[in-house]
Order: structure tokens, then C-alpha cells, then sequence
């Protein structure tokens, strides 16, 4: 392999039903700032089926050049069209990096692909910066956030890298900006299409994503009963957040398991955290310490929840969400 | 059929992590060690699916790459029910690393099901299960919340945001599965604990993998300050430090 040979930063434009989503724009943006850099181009890989009237927006966000493939097959994600699809790019175009977003679909689209091409894939990077020899420095927590790693993939091209959403920032589109948009045949293999999409269900309760809330009304123990879930909401629909709780909470069933905060529920890290009557244990901890903002409020001052919060009141959950409320509500 | 289970050996989650050698590596002094908890849950499964006479399936099998340190850990899982145990030797590098192994022992020792969780609780990189599918040219279906075998058709479902696809595939394939795989992780009886100790656990030399990623720098992430406490009297305060300091309101 001759690295010399791999040029362009290349990045995976995530589609829902023909929504572009907002952890795209964000690798676009954090692309275009490591192009200038390496004084190297953007392309942004646009895959989907009747999708190509918004490749031209992608430009304005900071591609060089659109790399459309509208197929049928494409038209919902599945992983083996998926891969074929980027792995045809690759062996075409030869990309120096690639970037896709650490989401669902990207945690199995990245680890594909990269083993496929055989390359490394560095998974759920928080930072991306440009080395001495202007190779990618890929950051990454592990351990739960315990411990920061960062890798390189010094020997294989392209330096591929999954990264978590919410954390790079997406540039204001600039409609003076240009560049091309080129349509992309795939020739896909069928014969290894093996997995068949029986059905789509939709269902209401996942509908409200915590994880993607910037502030999060969270109750444990201390918020006792409905009662408590109801101010909680009040104080919830005064700030615009979102209500989650702790795993005592779902499995009493004051609320459901899409709301679940911690390790067998989501990792949320939202702008604000407010803990109302958990008292932190570890399995709770884990889905919620690397919020930016935490509020603990518990009755018992050695509760292990204040060693993670930020702002603490030793008090009663249901008095203070009240006063809150009824504070922030003036 | 045959299943095998891909097993990480983690941390106890309530272990302080520490590192050591300038935090370049995980220090194990003292370490309560697991099987990875969403790994347990595709154990149960498995087990599940074992006893369920409406299919085929006859065999469970863990697998782990890894040191001896791993071995109780191994022994657990056979005391869940699996039948038998594999410890591939070697140190983990990275993912590729891990899946390259395991995708070399499925070549000399097919099973129809491969089932992984869908991250390790320690670095968390969710690849291992969608590798070894690409080494082994098999199906892999991700996020699986519920694997079925009626007479051996199989059927999948996977969370995807807002739903669920239910999917369908022939073995072989792999399974990367999630919460709602089970509801609950098993415990070892007595007697499965009894019975554990006559099972077989296979330790396999590694094969030769070329390492395509490169860990050049750890650091820990900046400590947060303490906490700061607020009269529960004030909820004045506290709005004003929302509104002032953290400029969140």
C-alpha cells in the first residue's frame, strides 16, 4: 500500500428517511477545519434513494465535492448494500480518512467497512486533531470516560474513525461556497444481500430520544411516587427538557424503560443533569457522569451522587423541584 | 444447531478504575473481574434457546481472547450452562485484533450462531461482532433485541431509532445484541457450579494478526472540582447560579 496514493477526507452523510442528520453536518464541518489544514478536500458520501435534491445543501456545510448514490437498495439502511456501496468508493477513489457518525447505524457500518478494506477503525471518537506527519490523532474514551486514548493508524489507508454525535460542531451553511455534485454508480453484488428487511415497525415510546435531550429531569427513590413523576414533568415542560429516570423508577413502573438512565438503560450527556432523589450508584453513574452540568438533590448528604454533581442541595427532592418550578415558572 | 458466545472479560462495574505505567495501561491490582454484562445477557439467551425444544439448537460454546486471568470468568459462564469453553492466548490489541482470532477458530470449528454483546463495558468499541461477520463473509445484524428460531427459521429484530426492523437470514450469522436480548442475566446454580468444573476449557495459541491500530497517548480526563453545596432553603440560588454561572437557563 502506498499511503502517498490516498487523498480527501471523506465522510459518511447519515440519512433518516431522507433527513440528513445533525451529526453529518457535524463531521462535515470538523472535515472541512482538517482539510484547510492538510490543505486537502471534503467529500461527503451521500447514500439513499431519491435523496439527490439535497446534496447541493452539503456544499454550504463544507464539501468539496458530493458523491451521490441513489439506489433502490440503498432506500433503508441495511449493512451489506451499505458497505459494498462505500467499499467500491474506497477502492475507486482511495480516500486518505473517512469519517462516519458514531450512531447506531454508524457502529455497524464502520466496523464493516473497515474490516472489508482492511484498515484500522478507531470507534466513538471524541477528538480528531492532525499529527506531525499529518497523520489523524483520533481520541477516544474508554472505561466509561475513566481514561482518554489516543490512536493512529499509521500503516493502512483510509484512517477510518466513528465519531460520537453531539461532540464536533457543524459549520453555518455557506451558500457562497461550491463544488461539484457527481452522481455514483454502485455495482452491487446481490448475491450476498442475505439479511431481508420483513418489516419496519414504528413504535411511539422510543419516539422521545433522552439521549439526544440538552436538559434532563432525572428522579430516583427520593421522587416516591406519581406524585413526585408529576411535579418532575411540570418542572420538565417549565425548562424544556426531557424526563428519565433511575432503574428503581422504570422497574416500579412510574416510567418507561425508554427513559432509563444508566448501564442497562441509555448513556445520556446532556447540557443539564438534575438528579432528583438518586443516590448514585454506579450502574446509574455510568449512563450519566459525563453530562457537562450535574445537579444532585438528595436527603442524605453522603449520598454517592455528589461526588459526580456539580451544584448540591441536601433537601427533599419533591420540595425543592417545587420551589423550582415555581421560581423559574416568575 | 451450534451457538457460540463471545464473551469479554471485564472490570466488576463497581471496581475504581486506576491505570498505571504514566495511565498507559488498566491497572488489574485487585480487579473483581466479569463476564461483560451484555455478553451475559446473549449467554442467557442462548441458553434460552437451548432449552426451547422448538429448535435445533444442541451446543453452546464461549469464546474469549485473552490471558489466564480470564479463566474464572470462563468458568462462570459454563456455570450459567454453556458446554464448553474456548480461551484463545493472547493479548487483546484492538478489535480487528480480537475478531481476526476468533474469525481463525470459526474456520476450523464452524457453529451456526455467533452471538455478541454489542460493546465491552471496559473500551467500549462495539466492533468485535460486525468483524468477525465480515472475516467469515457471514451475515451480521446489529442492535438485535430478540433472536427466534421457529424449526430453525430465523428470525431477527433490531432497534433502530424510533423502532424496529424485523429482519430475517440463514445461518451461519452473527448477532450483535443488546438489552432486551433477556430480561435477566443467569445466575450459576450450585449444581451448575459443581458441574462447571468438569467442562472442558480449551486454551488455543493465538495466530500471527497484523495490529492496524496504535494506542500513542492516554491521559485522564480533567477532575471535577468538588461539589458545590446550596441551602436547600434557596432555590433563589440556585436558579441564579444557572442563570449567572452555568449560563444553562
Amino acid at each position: 500500500m502506498n499511503l502517498e496514493d490516498y487523498k480527501g477526507i471523506y465522510v459518511f452523510i447519515e440519512q433518516r428517511e431522507g433527513v440528513i442528520q445533525n451529526v453529518a453536518l457535524e463531521l462535515l464541518g470538523q472535515a472541512r477545519k482538517l482539510a484547510d489544514e492538510l490543505n486537502d478536500k471534503v467529500y461527503a458520501m451521500f447514500l439513499g434513494h431519491n435523496i439527490a435534491d439535497q446534496a447541493q445543501s452539503l456544499i454550504a456545510r463544507g464539501a468539496d465535492e458530493v458523491i451521490v448514490v441513489d439506489a433502490p437498495e440503498l432506500t433503508e439502511y441495511t449493512t451489506e448494500p451499505y458497505t459494498q456501496a462505500i467499499c467500491q468508493i474506497i477502492e475507486d477513489r482511495k480516500p486518505e480518512s473517512m469519517l462516519i457518525g458514531a450512531t447506531t447505524l454508524g457502529r455497524d457500518l464502520g466496523p464493516r467497512v473497515s474490516a472489508r478494506v482492511e484498515t484500522g477503525l478507531t470507534a466513538d471518537c471524541t477528538k480528531i486533531e492532525v499529527g506531525a506527519n499529518k497523520e489523524l490523532l483520533m481520541t477516544r474514551p474508554a472505561f466509561g470516560g475513566n481514561l482518554m486514548a489516543t490512536i493512529v493508524c499509521k500503516n493502512h489507508r483510509p484512517q477510518m474513525g466513528t465519531v460520537r454525535p453531539g461532540v464536533l460542531f457543524a459549520m453555518d451553511a455557506d451558500e457562497n461556497r461550491t463544488g461539484e455534485v457527481v452522481n455514483y454508480e454502485v455495482k452491487f453484488n446481490t448475491a450476498k444481500f442475505k439479511v431481508k428487511l420483513i418489516e419496519t415497525v414504528k413504535e411511539d415510546t422510543d419516539l422521545i430520544d433522552i439521549t439526544e435531550a440538552k436538559i434532563l429531569v432525572s428522579g430516583g427513590r427520593g421522587i416516591g411516587n406519581e406524585e413526585g413523576f408529576k411535579a418532575m414533568d411540570g418542572l420538565a415542560q417549565t425548562l424544556e427538557a426531557e424526563v428519565s429516570a433511575s432503574r428503581a423508577m422504570v422497574d416500579a413502573g412510574y416510567i418507561g424503560h425508554e427513559r432509563q438512565v444508566g448501564q442497562t438503560g441509555k448513556t445520556v450527556r446532556p447540557d443539564l443533569y438534575f438528579a432528583f432523589g438518586i443516590s448514585g450508584a454506579i450502574q446509574h453513574v455510568a449512563g450519566m457522569e459525563e453530562s457537562d452540568l450535574i445537579i444532585a438533590v438528595n436527603k442524605d448528604k453522603d449520598a454517592p451522587i455528589f461526588q459526580v454533581a456539580d451544584l448540591g442541595i441536601v433537601g427533599d427532592a419533591k420540595q425543592i423541584i417545587k420551589k423550582l418550578t415555581e421560581r423559574l415558572e416568575k | 444447531m451450534k451457538i457460540l458466545v463471545c464473551i469479554s472479560n471485564v472490570p466488576d462495574t463497581t471496581t475504581k478504575v486506576k491505570f498505571k505505567e504514566g495511565d498507559s495501561l488498566f491497572d488489574d491490582s485487585g480487579v473483581q473481574w466479569i463476564i461483560n454484562p451484555w455478553d451475559e445477557l446473549a449467554l442467557t439467551r442462548a441458553m434460552e434457546l437451548k432449552e426451547d425444544a422448538g429448535n435445533s439448537v444442541n451446543e453452546i460454546c464461549v469464546i474469549h481472547v485473552g490471558g489466564a486471568s480470564a479463566d474464572a470468568t470462563l468458568r462462570k459462564a459454563l456455570a450459567i450452562g454453556a458446554d464448553k469453553a474456548v480461551r484463545i492466548d493472547a493479548c487483546p490489541a484492538d478489535a480487528y485484533h480480537v475478531a481476526g482470532q476468533i474469525a481463525e477458530y470459526l474456520k476450523e470449528n464452524p457453529f451456526d450462531i455467533i452471538l455478541s454483546g454489542i460493546e465491552s463495558s471496559d473500551y467500549n468499541g462495539s466492533s468485535v461482532g460486525a468483524m468477525i461477520a465480515e472475516f467469515m463473509d457471514y451475515p451480521g445484524i446489529s442492535s438485535v433485541t430478540s433472536v427466534n428460531l421457529d424449526d430453525d427459521d430465523i428470525q431477527i429484530n433490531r432497534a433502530i431509532p424510533g423502532g424496529k426492523q424485523v429482519l430475517k437470514t440463514e445461518a451461519p450469522f452473527v448477532a450483535v445484541v443488546q438489552k432486551g436480548i433477556a430480561t435477566e442475566p443467569r445466575i450459576p446454580s450450585m449444581r451448575g457450579i459443581m458441574m462447571a468444573r468438569k467442562k472442558p476449557l480449551e486454551v488455543k495459541p493465538a495466530v500471527e494478526l497484523e495490529v492496524l491500530t496504535e494506542s500513542i497517548k492516554f491521559e485522564l480526563p480533567q477532575e471535577k472540582g468538588a461539589c458545590k453545596m446550596i441551602d436547600s432553603e434557596s432555590a433563589e440560588q440556585l436558579v441564579e447560579l444557572l442563570k449567572n454561572e452555568a449560563k444553562v437557563l
